[in-house]
C-alpha cells in the first residue's frame, strides 16, 4: 500500500488508473455472471467485493493520490464498486429464486398417498334417527320427554287403560322383574313417559318420547327383545283426530320427503279411542305401479305405527280433566322406520355392534 | 280369523260383480284388516275341466306297468269338440265316469306345465288329475272320480272341487271379538260394503222353549256363568263322516277336522262365535254343576295335561267330579270318542275376565278360550245349541232329545249417554247427530233421545262401554280416510333440555375421537360378571333379575355396560377388524330393593305421595358411558410405525368428553376389576368419583376373546352432565413476554406425577401460566426405584413484564413445595 500522500505531489498510483478500475469492474461483473450457484456467488462476493478484493484495495489507495486527484479516482472506484454490488444483488436474487424453485421441486410428494392415520368414529344410526325425529318435532314446538326403562307396572299398563285383566296385555309380551309382586316391568312401550308427562305437567302438552322398549320376542331378522320407539303426545283444548292426521302427515313428509302422506285404518289400542293404524305412503314408488316395489312389498303403503285420540280414562288417571282437554297420541318404531328408510331387511346389524355398520353412517343421517 | 268367502256370502248379499278385493278393501278401511286372500286353486291356471271317459284300453308295458289309453269327452273345452286322447296310469275308473281333466296349456301346482306329449306310443293331450296333483291332499290312490251329477263335460272343474273357494284372513283386534265369527264378519260386510243387503243372522232362529226334561244343570256361580244351555242328541252314528262342505270350511278357517260331533261344534262356533262343548252323554254321571274350583282340585284336560286348579277357575262337574274347565277346555273323562252315540251339547256364556285369567294361569290357548275371554254375545246360547243339534241330527243320523235346559238369563247391556256431537268433536269432521245415530244403529245399537243420546250397544259388542267407544264406531263408518289433515298450533317450545343437548355433544365428541357407537342388549348373566373378574362383594353384582328372561344365561339387567362392550369388541376382532374403538351410552340398572311398586287407582290422579312411592320402588337407572379400544390407536404406514392403544387413550377419551362439558378430570390409581391392577385410573371431577379407565386385565381380555392391552372406561354420564359448566366466563390472558423455566425433579417411582404437578402449581403461585410434563425418565442416571419428571413452566404476569429473577424465584418456590410434599429432588 502506498503511504498517505499528504504533500499533494502528483503520484502515479497504478490501481487507480481508469483502465485498471474498468478492468476490475469487468472482471467482477464477469465473475458474477459466471457464478452458477449461491456458493459460487459467495466466493465471487469475497473475491470481488470483499475487503481484500481489487476494488477494495484500490479504494484504499485513493488516499495516496494528491488531493486534487482523489475526487476523480474516488468517483471512479465508487461507481465500479456500486455496479459490482448491484450486479451481486441481482445475481443473488436470481440464484436464490432458482435455488428455491429447485428445492420446491425436490420436495414434491405423492399427494395420493393414504392419509388416514386414526380410525374414524361414528354414531349409531338409531341414535341419529332418534335425534332427527326429535328435531323435527322440536322444530314444531314440541319438547322431548324421557322416563325410565325399568318402569312401574301401573305406569306401563294400568294408567294407560290396560287393567290387569285386559286382553290387550297378552298382545304385549312383557319382561317382568323379580320378585314378581314388585309390579315392575321393562317398559313395553314409551307410553309410560306420556303418563309421566301428564302427571307432571299442565296442558298444553306437546311432547315426543323416543326411547328403548322391551318385549319378550325371540331375536331374529324382524324381531328383537329390545327396540326403539318414538311416541308423541298432545293434550290441549279442542284437539281432534284431524290434528293427529295433520301432525303425522307433516312428520311423514319431513322424514320421507315432500308429498309423502299417511293413511289411517281403524285399530285398537287401550290408550286411545278412537284408535288407528298409520300407514305411510311408500316414499320409493309413491303407490305408482307398486307391484315391483321392494320397499313396500307391492302395497304402495308401509305400516308405520299406531295412533289415536287419547282415551278419556287415561286423562282421568293422569289428572287431566277430559271435560276441558282432549289429546292425541301416536307411536312408531324407530328401528322399523330406519329399516325401510335405509333399505335394511334384517334388523340384527343394528344390535350386533359391527363397527363396519355404524361407521357407514358417520355422524349424520 | 280366516273366513271362506262363500260362507260369508251365505249370510249376506253383495251387489253382483263386487270383487273380493273390493270387499276386503272396505273391511280394511272400517277396521277388519286384510291379512291375505288364499285359495287352494291359486296355483292352477289354464283349462281344468270336467271330462267324461268315453273309452279306456289297458295297454301292458315292457316295464310291467299297465297304462290306459283313454278318450275323454271334454265338450268344447279343447276347441274342437272331438274327444281328447289321454294316457292315464290309474285304474280306479271306468268308461262313463266323470273325471277332472287338465288340457294342454294348463299349469298345476309346482309350476307343472301340461302339454301334448308323445308317451307310450300315443300323443297324450292332457292329464286326468288326482287329488294330490291338484294340491288337494295326499290321496294318490287314483284319479278323482266325480259324482255323476257333478256337471257336464267341458265345464270348469274348479267350482266342483272347491278350488276357486277364496278364504279371507283378517286381523281381528281385541275390541272386535264379534269378528271371530262368520256372523260378525257378514255383519261388517253389511255395514261396510256399499250396496250390501240381506243379512241372514245365523243366530236368529226359532228355538224350542226351555223345559224340565233336559239334563239337570245347577249353576252355583251365576256371575261366572250367567247362561248355561244344554241339549242332547241320541242315536248318533259315531262313524258318520263330516260332510265335505264342512270339512272344507273348517279346514279353510284353520281348524283340523276330527269327527262329525266335534266338527259340528267347531262349525257352529265359527258361524256364530259361540264356543260349544260336547260331552259324551253316556259318560256323564248325574247333574251338571257349575262352580268355582276348590283349592287343590285336579283335572286332566283333554289335551292330556293334568292340572291343579285355582279357586278362581270355573269348573263343570258331575257326580264323578270335575269334568271340565268351563269355557276353556273339557276333561278327558267325558270326551267325545269314536264310540259316542249320545252327545250332550253345552252352550254357555262365561265371564270374560275369568276366562282370561284361567287361560293365562294354565297357559291354555284354544279357539274357544280366545272367544270366551274377549266376550261373546250372551243372547245366542240357545240358538247356537239348537244349530248344533240340527246339524248332528242331519248329518249324524241322531234324534234330538226333547229336553231343553236353560239356566240363567243373559246380562242386560248398559245404556251409555253419548253427546250427539261427540263424533264430530273427536274427529274434527262435520258429522251431524243424524249421521251419528244412523251409524250407531247400523252397527246394532239402540239409540234414543237427542242432544245427549241414550245408546245401548248390541249384545255382541261388550267392548262398547264408554261414550268415546261409540264415537269410534261412527267415525270408522264415516271413514277414517275422510279425516282432514290439520296442524295444531303448539305454544312456543323450549327446545332440547340442557342434558339432552349435552348427551348429543358427548356422542359427537367420541365420534370425533374415533370411537364408533354401538347398541347392545342390557341382559347379562353371572358368568358375564365372572368374566369381568368382579369379586363376590362387588356392588355391580347386585342385579335386577328378570322373571321371564329369553335366555337363562342372561337373566339380569346389567349394572355395567362393560360386558356388552367387551363382547362386541371381541366379535369385531373375531370378524377380522383388529383395530376397534367403540362406545355406548345407555342406562344401567342398580336395584335398591325398595319393595313393591303400588298398583294405584285409575279413576283419579294419584297423590304426590303415591307417585313418589312408585318412583321409590324403581331401581336407580343412571346413564352410563363406556368405551373399549383395542389394536392400534394410530395405524402404521408410510409416515411411520403404528401406535397401539394404551391405558392413556381410555383416560384421554373420558377427558375429551369431560372437556366437551367444560370439566376437568383428575386421575388417581385404584385397583378395580375388570382393569389391570396397576393400570386403572379412578376418574374424579371436583373430588367426586365419576368412573374408571385404563387397561383391561389380561385374564378379562382373554375371556372376551380380546388381545392383551385392550383398554376400557366406564363413567356415570349423569354425574358428568350434572356438573357440566353452563356459563363459562371469558378468559383473560397476558400479552407481556413469557418467561420459561424448565425443571427436572427426581421422585420415588411410586409418587404420582399428578401430586408433583399439583405441588409445583401451588408452589409457583399466580405467576405460573402453564405447566407441562414433557419427559419421564427412569434408569441408571436417577437410580433404582426412582424416576425423573421434567416440567416446562411458563410464567407471566397479567399487568407487567416480569422482573429479572421473578420467574426463577417462583420456580424455586415451586420446586421447594414439590420437595416438601413429594420428596422431589431437583436434578442437576
Ligand atoms: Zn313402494
Amino acid at each position: 500500500m502506498s503511504g498517505p500522500n499528504t504533500d499533494y505531489d502528483p503520484v502515479e498510483v497504478t490501481p487507480l488508473k481508469a483502465d485498471q478500475v474498468e478492468a476490475m469492474r469487468e472482471a467482477a461483473l464477469a465473475a458474477i455472471a459466471d457464478a452458477a450457484d449461491l456458493d459460487a456467488l459467495k466466493q465471487v462476493r469475497l473475491d470481488h467485493a470483499g475487503d481484500r478484493s481489487p476494488l477494495a484495495l484500490a479504494n484504499r489507495e485513493i488516499g495516496a493520490l494528491p488531493p486534487q486527484a482523489r475526487k476523480e479516482a474516488g468517483q471512479r472506484v465508487g461507481q465500479a464498486r456500486g455496479a459490482v454490488n448491484q450486479a451481486l444483488a441481482a445475481r443473488q436474487a436470481v440464484l436464490e429464486a432458482e435455488h428455491e424453485e429447485r428445492m420446491l421441486a425436490e420436495e414434491t410428494v405423492d399427494v395420493s398417498l393414504p392419509t388416514t392415520r386414526r380410525r374414524r368414529g361414528g354414531r349409531h344410526p338409531l341414535t341419529l334417527q332418534s335425534e332427527l325425529i326429535a328435531d323435527l318435532f322440536v322444530a314444531m314446538g314440541y319438547e322431548v320427554a324421557e322416563g325410565p326403562v325399568v318402569e312401574a307396572e301401573w305406569l306401563n299398563f294400568d294408567a294407560l287403560n290396560l287393567g290387569p285383566d285386559h286382553p290387550a296385555r297378552t298382545m304385549q309380551d312383557t319382561f317382568w322383574t323379580e320378585p314378581a309382586d314388585d309390579h315392575v316391568v321393562l317398559r313395553t312401550q314409551t307410553s309410560p313417559v306420556q303418563a309421566r308427562t301428564m302427571l307432571t305437567r299442565k296442558p298444553p302438552i306437546y311432547v315426543v318420547c323416543p326411547g328403548r322398549v322391551f318385549r319378550t320376542d325371540e331375536y331374529d331378522a324382524t324381531h328383537s327383545p329390545m327396540f326403539h320407539q318414538v311416541e308423541g303426545l298432545v293434550v290441549d283444548e279442542g284437539i281432534t283426530m284431524a290434528h293427529l292426521k295433520g301432525t303425522l302427515d307433516h312428520f311423514a313428509s319431513q322424514l320421507f320427503g315432500d308429498g309423502i302422506t299417511t293413511r289411517f285404518r281403524p285399530s285398537y289400542f287401550p290408550f286411545t279411542e278412537p284408535s288407528a293404524e298409520v300407514d305411510v305412503l311408500c316414499f320409493v314408488c309413491r303407490n305408482v305401479e307398486p307391484q315391483s316395489c321392494r320397499t313396500c312389498r307391492g302395497e304402495g303403503w308401509i305400516e308405520w305405527g299406531g295412533c289415536g285420540v287419547v282415551n278419556p280414562r287415561v286423562l282421568v288417571a293422569c289428572g287431566v280433566d277430559p271435560e276441558v282437554y282432549s289429546g292425541f297420541a301416536f307411536g312408531m318404531g324407530i328401528d322399523r322406520s330406519f329399516m325401510f328408510r335405509h333399505d335394511l331387511e334384517d334388523l340384527r346389524p343394528l344390535f350386533e355392534g359391527d363397527v363396519r355398520f355404524s361407521s357407514a353412517f358417520g355422524t349424520e343421517i | 280369523m280366516k273366513a271362506p268367502l262363500s260362507w260369508i256370502l251365505d249370510l249376506v248379499d253383495v251387489p253382483a260383480g263386487t270383487t273380493t278385493e273390493e270387499i276386503t278393501d272396505r273391511l280394511t278401511l272400517t277396521g277388519l284388516k286384510l291379512e291375505a286372500i288364499v285359495s287352494p286353486g291359486r296355483e292352477i291356471t289354464g283349462p281344468l275341466v270336467i271330462g267324461r271317459v268315453l273309452t279306456m284300453e289297458p295297454e301292458p308295458q315292457k316295464n310291467g306297468k299297465t297304462i290306459n289309453w283313454c278318450t275323454v269327452d271334454v265338450g268344447d273345452a279343447n276347441g274342437t269338440g272331438e274327444p281328447q286322447g289321454i294316457v292315464c296310469g290309474a285304474h280306479n275308473f271306468a268308461p262313463g265316469d266323470l273325471v277332472v281333466t287338465v288340457l294342454p296349456g294348463g299349469v298345476l301346482p309346482g309350476g307343472f306345465e301340461i302339454g301334448a306329449r308323445k308317451t307310450y306310443g300315443h300323443l297324450s293331450a292332457g292329464m286326468i288329475c288326482s287329488a294330490r296333483e291338484l294340491g288337494l291332499g295326499e290321496d294318490h290312490d287314483g284319479i278323482i272320480v266325480l259324482p255323476p251329477d257333478a256337471g257336464e263335460p267341458g265345464q270348469d272343474a274348479r267350482p266342483v272341487l272347491g278350488l276357486d273357494e277364496e278364504t279371507i284372513e283378517f286381523e281381528v283386534n281385541p275390541d272386535r271379538a264379534y269378528a271371530l265369527s262368520l256372523r260378525g264378519i257378514a255383519r261388517e260386510v253389511l255395514v261396510s260394503v256399499e250396496g250390501a243387503s240381506g243379512f241372514r243372522d245365523p243366530a236368529v232362529r226359532d228355538t224350542p222353549a226351555a223345559n224340565d226334561q233336559g239334563h239337570p244343570v245347577v249353576v252355583e256361580d251365576a256371575e261366572g256363568c250367567p247362561v248355561f244351555v244344554a241339549r242332547r242328541v241320541d242315536g248318533f252314528d259315531p262313524a258318520a263322516p263330516t260332510p265335505d262342505f264342512m270339512v272344507q270350511r273348517i279346514t279353510a278357517a284353520g281348524m283340523r277336522p276330527i269327527s262329525l260331533a266335534v266338527d259340528v261344534t267347531n262349525y257352529v262356533m265359527l258361524e256364530t262365535g259361540r264356543p260349544i262343548h260336547g260331552y259324551d252323554a253316556d259318560r256323564l254321571r248325574g247333574a251338571i254343576v257349575v262352580r268355582r274350583a276348590r283349592e287343590g282340585e285336579k283335572l286332566t284336560t283333554l289335551d292330556g295335561t293334568a292340572r291343579t286348579l285355582d279357586p278362581g277357575d270355573l269348573v263343570v262337574t258331575d257326580d264323578s267330579g270335575i269334568i271340565g274347565l268351563g269355557g276353556v277346555m273339557g276333561g278327558e273323562t267325558t270326551e267325545i270318542s269314536d264310540t259316542t252315540t249320545s252327545v250332550l251339547v253345552e252352550a254357555a256364556h262365561w265371564d270374560a275376565v275369568s276366562m282370561f285369567r284361567t287361560g293365562r294361569r294354565h297357559k291354555i290357548t284354544s279357539e274357544a278360550g280366545k272367544r270366551n275371554e274377549r266376550g261373546v254375545d250372551p243372547t245366542i246360547c240357545e240358538a247356537a245349541a239348537d244349530r248344533v243339534v240340527e246339524l248332528l241330527v242331519e248329518h249324524g243320523g241322531g234324534t234330538a232329545h226333547p229336553g231343553v235346559t236353560v239356566v240363567g238369563t243373559p246380562p242386560a247391556m248398559p245404556v251409555v249417554e253419548v253427546a250427539g256431537d261427540l263424533a264430530a268433536r273427536v274427529s274434527g269432521m262435520s258429522i251431524t247427530e243424524e249421521q251419528s245415530v244412523e251409524c250407531l244403529r247400523a252397527v246394532g245399537c239402540e239409540v234414543s233421545g237427542s242432544g245427549i243420546l241414550s245408546v245401548t250397544p248390541p249384545p255382541w259388542r261388550p267392548d262398547l262401554t264408554d261414550a268415546q267407544d261409540f264415537s269410534e264406531e261412527v267415525i270408522r263408518l264415516v271413514g277414517y280416510d275422510k279425516v282432514p289433515s290439520v296442524l295444531p298450533t303448539p305454544p312456543s317450545g323450549r327446545g332440547l333440555t340442557r342434558a339432552q343437548q349435552l348427551r348429543r355433544r358427548v356422542g359427537r365428541t367420541l365420534a370425533g375421537e374415533g370411537y364408533v357407537e354401538v347398541v347392545t342388549f342390557p341382559f347379562v348373566g353371572e358368568a358375564d360378571l365372572d368374566a369381568l373378574g368382579l369379586p363376590a362383594d362387588d356392588p355391580r353384582r347386585d342385579l335386577l333379575r328378570l322373571s321371564n328372561p329369553l335366555n337363562a344365561e342372561a337373566a339380569f339387567m346389567t349394572s355395567t355396560l362393560l360386558p356388552g362392550l367387551l363382547r362386541t369388541a371381541g366379535k369385531n376382532v373375531g370378524h377380522g377388524t383388529t383395530d376397534v374403538a367403540i362406545f355406548e351410552t345407555a342406562t344401567v340398572t342398580l336395584p335398591h330393593h325398595a319393595g313393591p311398586a303400588p298398583i294405584l287407582p285409575v279413576d283419579r290422579r294419584p297423590s304426590e305421595a303415591e307417585l313418589e312411592a312408585l318412583d321409590a320402588a324403581l331401581p336407580a337407572q343412571p346413564l352410563h358411558l363406556a368405551l373399549v379400544g383395542t389394536g392400534d390407536a394410530v395405524s402404521g404406514g408410510w409416515w411411520g410405525e403404528a401406535r397401539p392403544v394404551s391405558w392413556a387413550d381410555a383416560v384421554e377419551a373420558v377427558r375429551a368428553v369431560a372437556a366437551a362439558l367444560g370439566l376437568e378430570v383428575s386421575a388417581s390409581a385404584v385397583e378395580l376389576a375388570p382393569w389391570h391392577p396397576g393400570r386403572c385410573a379412578e376418574l374424579s371431577v371436583d373430588g367426586e368419583v365419576v368412573g374408571h379407565a385404563g387397561e383391561v386385565h389380561p385374564t378379562v381380555c382373554q375371556a372376551f376373546g380380546l388381545p392383551k392391552r385392550t383398554v376400557a372406561a366406564e363413567v356415570d354420564l349423569d354425574l358428568l352432565i350434572a356438573r357440566a359448566v353452563h356459563l363459562r366466563s371469558a378468559p383473560t390472558f397476558s400479552s407481556y413476554p413469557v418467561a420459561k423455566e424448565d425443571v427436572a425433579l427426581v421422585v420415588d417411582a411410586t409418587v404420582p406425577a399428578a401430586d408433583v404437578e399439583a405441588a409445583l402449581r401451588e408452589g409457583a403461585g399466580e405467576l405460573l401460566e402453564s405447566i407441562r410434563l414433557f419427559d419421564v425418565y427412569t434408569g441408571d442416571q436417577v437410580g433404582e426405584g426412582r424416576k425423573s419428571l421434567a416440567y416446562a413452566l411458563r410464567f407471566r404476569a397479567l399487568d407487567r413484564t416480569l422482573k429479572e429473577g421473578e420467574a426463577a424465584a417462583a420456580r424455586d418456590a415451586a420446586v421447594a413445595l414439590a420437595a416438601e410434599r413429594t420428596g422431589a429432588v431437583q436434578r442437576a
